[in-house]
């Protein structure tokens, strides 16, 4: 089933659904917009004729300078038929709105939940309605968003720690003093 | 009578990171209620290497030693899958014998990742011997990779293009050593678990996924085969001439962590089948790349002796090679389910973005939904029986 096919069946099934078959060396790719991408999953899920059951990856890749900057890319998997699909959905302003430039499609297979959470984490993309857009693999506290291409590869951080040390030099010592007096072996 | 009131409050556990059946750095907070678990979280991200962002500023070639120590215990599947990923962006086709060696190198490796899992489960569950017996195997195959490549953990073999360089002498001779000793070790193993009824206790009915669950969450794999799923990306969608091997996809419909285990346990006699019919195909001595030579440097003695092949040589080693542009996405059947790579190329001499699909990622990810209601001391066997690898979950 060729990327045409699929974007006549699911214009039947998505009232006002615009997609664009995109070029691809292996298995179909659809461009699909943002406010059509939770209708479009259901129903590439739930159409007997299509039926991609099982949820593959979710990622981002990051094509600065290039406008719109960045591309989600799902990867979906119908066990059923043996085919895959690709799924991109351009984005134009990463950080535009607090509800989020792409829905989240962890209502229709759950796997995703992590997925967009590192793609957030990684490259600043907000999904919205995602119930726990958080740092994944980075520290809570990191700055900056790693996996974008202007993020600077080579950079020295210290670790940060929510709670400095407030020991000085000579309490430091003494407390080793203490302990090792105490210890006895003095 | 009254009764009297009893006070009930949850606890709150840290497991991990340091816990040592987390298989890494894994870390759960679990709620407990007495034994149960009410609710559970798990952190992850204390492996983040950055791998991705790395590749990123390296040349293609250059990925492959990165790549393979994303999933640690299966190095081999990364490099496989990334580089027959920028093979199909290149448009080239392997020889034969490479295919064969390749999907030797393959089935090698997941029944070295399969012995540490078998071997980290059973000591997770009380059988401690379990270990020394499986990494006593597992030695063998390290010698393999020691052989083929001097490293044992992170061969580096697989290259794109092809392989490295040629089998070693005593190739076949060690690895038919191996396939002949085994299946009487892989019998031992079973007549330590497999009818244990200590095992079976711990095992059976515990850590149920159904098979809708699996594929929603993304469990495409062991855990779905052992759920009723037959989906294996080496029968459904053939790479390296697996259509023409003559193995079986063990499946089991309970989807607990024992359904789990044997199926594991089946899928390591489908490899030594599959392993079998490899060694007989490949000959000792033959091509070990393709001809491509904008990407394979020309043979060692060509290069003492042509103006061309040195200049070729040069060329490869100092600028690297380019990729057209455009982007592929290329899955194989890895020990811990779908191992997929997804590589997009601009048309330079490095990739543009490297993303792996780790397995280990999506059941870490699964794993909270399925010990919920489930009791503490059956966390560990879930762990172990999803076989989890945080360097492959965090890259």
């Amino acid at each position: 089933m060729d990327a045409a096919t699929i974007i006549d069946t699911l214009k039947t099934l998505v009232p006002g659904g615009q997609y664009e078959a995109g070029a691809s060396i292996d298995f179909p790719t659809i461009y699909v917009l943002p406010e059509h991408l939770v209708g479009t999953c259901l129903a590439l899920r739930d159409e007997p004729s299509l039926r991609y059951e099982a949820f593959i990856e979710a990622t981002a890749v990051d094509y600065l300078p290039r406008v719109p900057r960045f591309e989600v890319v799902y990867h979906l998997l119908s066990v059923q038929y043996r085919r895959r699909l690709r799924l991109k959905v351009r984005v134009l302003n990463a950080a535009a709105a607090d509800a989020g430039v792409v829905p989240t499609i962890q209502g229709v297979w759950r796997g995703a939940g992590w997925p967009e959470r590192e793609v957030w984490d990684m490259f600043g993309i907000v999904f919205g309605g995602h119930p726990d857009l958080r740092r994944l693999l980075m520290p809570e506290d990191w700055e900056g968003h790693p996996a974008r291409k202007d993020y600077p590869v080579q950079i020295q951080k210290s670790a940060q720690t929510y709670s400095p040390l407030e020991v000085s030099q000579d309490q430091f010592r003494a407390n080793l003093e203490r302990d090792r007096v105490k210890r006895g072996r003095g | 009578m009254s009764t009297p009131e009893i006070r009930t409050e949850t606890m709150t556990v840290n497991m991990g990171p340091q816990h040592p059946s987390t298989h890494g750095v894994l870390r759960l907070v679990l709620e407990l209620d007495g034994e149960v678990i009410q609710s559970a979280a798990s952190t992850i991200g204390y492996l983040h290497t950055g791998i991705e962002k790395t590749a990123e500023q390296k040349k293609w070639q250059q990925v492959i030693p990165l790549v393979e120590r994303m999933d640690y215990l299966a190095a081999q599947s990364n490099s496989l899958s990334y580089a027959m990923c920028v093979e199909k962006l290149l448009g080239l086709e392997m020889p034969q014998r490479v295919k064969d060696i390749r999907v030797l190198l393959a089935e090698l490796q997941r029944l070295a990742s399969h012995l540490i899992w078998l071997g980290t489960h059973g000591m997770e569950i009380g059988a401690v011997s379990m270990l020394f017996y499986a990494v006593r195997e597992r030695e063998l195959l390290l010698n393999i990779n020691e052989l083929i490549a001097g490293f044992r953990f992170f061969p580096s073999y697989i290259r794109i293009g092809g392989l490295r360089e040629d089998l070693p002498r005593a190739f076949h001779e060690t690895v038919i050593a191996f396939l002949d000793r085994f299946p009487a070790k892989m019998d031992e193993f079973e007549g330590l678990l497999t009818k244990n009824d200590i095992f079976r206790r711990r095992t059976e009915g515990v850590g149920v996924v159904s098979l809708e669950d699996a594929y929603s969450w993304g469990l495409v794999g062991p855990i779905a085969r052992a759920a009723g799923s037959d989906y294996d990306v080496r029968k459904y969608f053939p790479y390296l001439g697996y259509e023409t091997y003559d193995f079986k996809v063990p499946t089991a419909t309970e989807g607990d962590v024992y359904a789990r285990y044997r199926v594991r346990i089946a899928e390591m006699r489908e490899s030594i089948k599959i392993c079998r019919q490899a060694i007989d195909r490949i000959t000792p001595i033959g091509t070990y790349a393709c001809d491509d030579t904008r990407v394979v440097p020309p043979p060692k003695d060509r290069v003492y002796s042509e103006m061309e092949a040195l200049i070729q040589h040069f060329l490869i080693y100092s600028q690297g090679f380019t990729v057209p542009a455009g982007d592929a996405y290329v899955p194989i059947e890895g020990p811990r389910g779908e191992h997929g790579c997804y590589v997009v190329s601009d048309g330079t001499n490095r990739p543009w973005r490297v993303k792996m699909r780790p397995p280990s990622f999506m059941a870490i990810q699964a794993l909270p939904s399925i010990i919920q209601g489930g009791l503490i001391a059956d966390v560990v066997a879930v762990i172990g029986s999803n076989d989890v690898v945080m360097g492959d979950c965090d890259r």
